[in-house]
């Protein structure tokens, strides 16, 4: 009787233990869900608020500290969005998309009336942190911060690099010209592809065949095509010296107005107004392959004699020397742009390497306008190798300021 | 007639009855695939007439010829022509118009925005170069052609500094050592979890070294003898090799254009390839 006691207290037991532990399970389980499901998450706290530093207006750094359940706590928080409005009960438009385990944000809208997200300048502008869960009904704002206002700067800090440097080259820039006009020689080294020009131009005159200038297909803005000018200059005042012809095709109108003029200019310093014709420089198209097609075209009618590739040009440099082999002329091409120099390094009799386009100014011209510019770009070269052993020097030792500083960003 | 102009007169018969044919048979192909018919003529006729104008583009490999000249001022008539027409509704009546006069902008119905009396300058700046037209008035156009070539010489000397001779001198900025371990790992472990550093570190001395006598070449105002000749030998080889890796590059570039016209004239007009 004492075992059947026993065995049924023990049962019993058993079931009590078995029913409340199921029971503390689904209770927990339920509180779980509960948790998930309904309780806010912990808001993101500390939220500031300032406009953007070293910019031209129109853009506020917002910065904040994650949510309590954001990596601990209940767990819940997945990310955060910014919303802002203009007045602290106003409406509020979100600013961001998801920020994913981030603290910063850079609002950031257009600066021109008229166009999408126009921020202007000295409004306020009042923020919330929203921190947000899987469930879009459950999140949590932070407080509202505000007013802020955004506006720009009259100067860019993070540019002082940029500053120093254009300083200091254009006061180099001004010391070696007023030393060249001073009556000081500035040397300038031998350009094999600028002196070949002078050849070149005397095979045309005797062959009695004309010199092809092809001004590339850069804008009268491009340093390359200004460069280019004076080269042209040059050309074109000992064409009218030999009375050779000279055919200057023109990717650009502007380019070609200014080509026009410049060889006007050479013509009559070579006292040979008479001999120059508008027609000699000519708008061909705006088109890369089209402009192509009608230089080729002249190439291979005209013959002329020598050509003469100087500015900037693209895909359409090796067409241009390969037809200019074909019709056997002299080619002499010079660019600054760097993908494009091997086509001419193949395909042409001399070629001018990135900045000795610029230095052929200087070594024709001979003007201490150009020769002390020259010389104050060795200078900024040699700077430049300067503080590249001193960033070396510095990195090693584990110093990063200098690398910062010459760091420009925004 | 001699014997030239009538080979060129066979050859051009050659030419129009070939494009007659390939004309119908697109024409058929296109009827065929369900196309409707004055649609599949007319598609079959531009399908015809591109192929025609490439082979003539090709045509200029053998020797300059009519057809090659007919294709070259098709191409330059037209971009030129369309250029213009670009020009004139993006730049004067989609830009300016609109900012100045709400009459204008109605006549080429196109939204009229707040009235801006600086773009005034660049009207002012387009008619005195204009004035080139005139044979009394064409020193005004000067004027212009300063402004322009001026202002973004200036521009471009911040631009040109910041981006290219800055970000080339933090660029530059690189350890000559870079958490050197010696030279034993390289030789007995030559993965690159083990030769990393030693392979950076060779680098970054390749990067120093073609940086500096890059530099040391492009020195206009010093005679290139001695160690500046020696260094500035260096610097034309490593321009060299830059130049030649930069050929076959873009080479290969090119091809991948080639290979997208013989496409077009073997898919899209000959049908050969699907």
């Amino acid at each position: 009787m004492r075992l059947k006691l026993l065995f049924l207290s023990c049962l019993l037991l058993i079931f009590i233990c078995t029913s409340a532990f199921t029971q503390d399970e689904a209770v927990v389980a339920d509180s779980l869900e509960t948790t998930a499901e309904t309780i806010s998450p912990a808001p993101a706290t500390s939220l500031t608020a300032i406009d953007k530093p070293d910019d031209h207006g129109h853009g506020i750094d917002l910065s904040w500290e994650l949510s309590a359940d954001d990596g601990g706590g209940l767990m819940s928080v997945m990310g955060y969005m910014i919303y802002r409005a203009t007045s602290p009960d106003g409406s509020y438009e979100a600013r961001s998309g998801l920020l994913l385990n981030v603290t910063a944000y850079s609002d950031v809208g257009a600066m021109n009336e008229g166009e999408n997200d126009y921020m202007p300048d000295y409004t306020d502008y009042y923020y919330k942190v929203r921190a947000l869960t899987t469930d879009s009904a459950v999140f949590a704002d932070s407080e509202i911060l505000g007013p802020v206002q955004s506006f720009g700067q009259w100067f860019n800090w993070k540019r002082l690099s940029v500053l120093l440097l254009v300083a200091g080259f254009l006061f180099l820039t001004v010391y070696f010209i007023q030393k060249a006009k001073g009556g000081a020689k500035l040397f300038v080294r031998r350009l094999a592809g600028i002196e070949a020009v002078d050849e070149a131009i005397g095979r045309a005159t005797e062959m009695g065949k004309p010199i092809l200038y092809v001004l590339g297909l850069g804008t009268a803005a491009d340093i390359a095509t200004i460069a280019s000018y004076t080269i042209l200059s040059r050309v074109a005042k000992k064409v009218a010296e030999y009375q050779t012809g000279l055919i200057v095709p023109c990717y650009d109108p502007i380019v070609m107005a200014i080509a026009q003029e410049t060889v006007k200019t050479s013509y009559m310093n070579a006292g040979r107004a008479d001999a120059y014709n508008e027609d000699m420089v000519y708008f061909v198209t705006n088109q890369q392959f089209a402009y192509v097609a009608g230089v080729n075209g002249v190439m291979l009618r005209d013959r002329p004699a020598t050509n003469i590739y100087m500015g900037k040009f693209y895909a359409e440099s090796l067409i241009l020397a390969e037809t200019g082999v074909a019709a056997g002329s002299i080619q002499i091409a010079g660019t600054d742009e760097i993908s494009q120099i091997p086509f001419f390094v193949v395909a042409c009799d001399y070629t001018l390497i990135g900045e000795e386009l610029y230095a052929a100014s200087a070594y024709l011209g001979k003007e201490p306008l150009l020769l002390g510019s020259l010389k104050a770009q060795d200078y900024a070269k040699a700077c430049l190798i300067f503080l590249a052993i001193i960033g070396f020097i510095t990195l090693m030792f584990g110093y990063h300021g200098i690398v910062d500083f010459f760091h420009v960003a925004g | 007639m001699d014997r030239s102009r009538r080979i060129s007169l066979i050859i051009f018969a050659g030419i129009i009855i070939l494009f007659i044919l390939s004309w119908i048979i697109k024409s058929t192909t296109l009827l065929n695939v369900g196309t409707e018919s004055l649609l599949s003529i007319r598609d079959a006729f531009f399908i015809t007439f591109a192929a025609f104008l490439t082979l003539a583009i090709f045509s200029f490999l053998y020797k300059d010829n009519p057809y090659y000249k007919f294709a070259e001022h098709l191409f330059v008539g037209v971009s030129a022509a369309y250029w213009m027409c670009v020009g004139f509704w993006s730049t004067f009546v989609g830009n300016f118009i609109p900012k100045v006069s709400t009459t204008l902008s109605n006549f080429f119905e196109v939204p009229p925005k707040e009235f801006d009396i600086f773009y005034f300058i660049p009207l002012i700046l387009g008619l005195m170069l204009l004035m080139r037209l005139s044979p009394k008035g064409g020193w005004l156009s000067r004027w212009s052609l300063a402004f322009i070539v001026g202002t973004t010489a200036g521009l471009n000397l911040i631009r040109y500094l910041r981006t290219d001779f800055i970000t080339q001198v933090s660029n530059t900025f690189i350890p000559l050592l870079v958490d050197w371990n010696g030279i034993g790992p390289f030789f007995s472990d030559f993965s690159l979890s083990a030769s990393g550093q030693f392979v950076m570190t060779l680098g970054n001395w390749v990067i120093f070294i073609g940086v500096f006598s890059g530099l040391i070449y492009f020195f206009f105002s010093k005679e290139h003898k001695g160690f500046f000749g020696h260094a500035s030998r260096v610097g034309i080889w490593v321009l060299m090799i830059t130049f030649g890796a930069s050929f076959g590059y873009t080479v290969m570039g090119r091809v991948s254009l080639l290979v997208g016209r013989l496409t077009f004239l073997f898919k899209d007009w000959l049908g050969l390839i699907s």
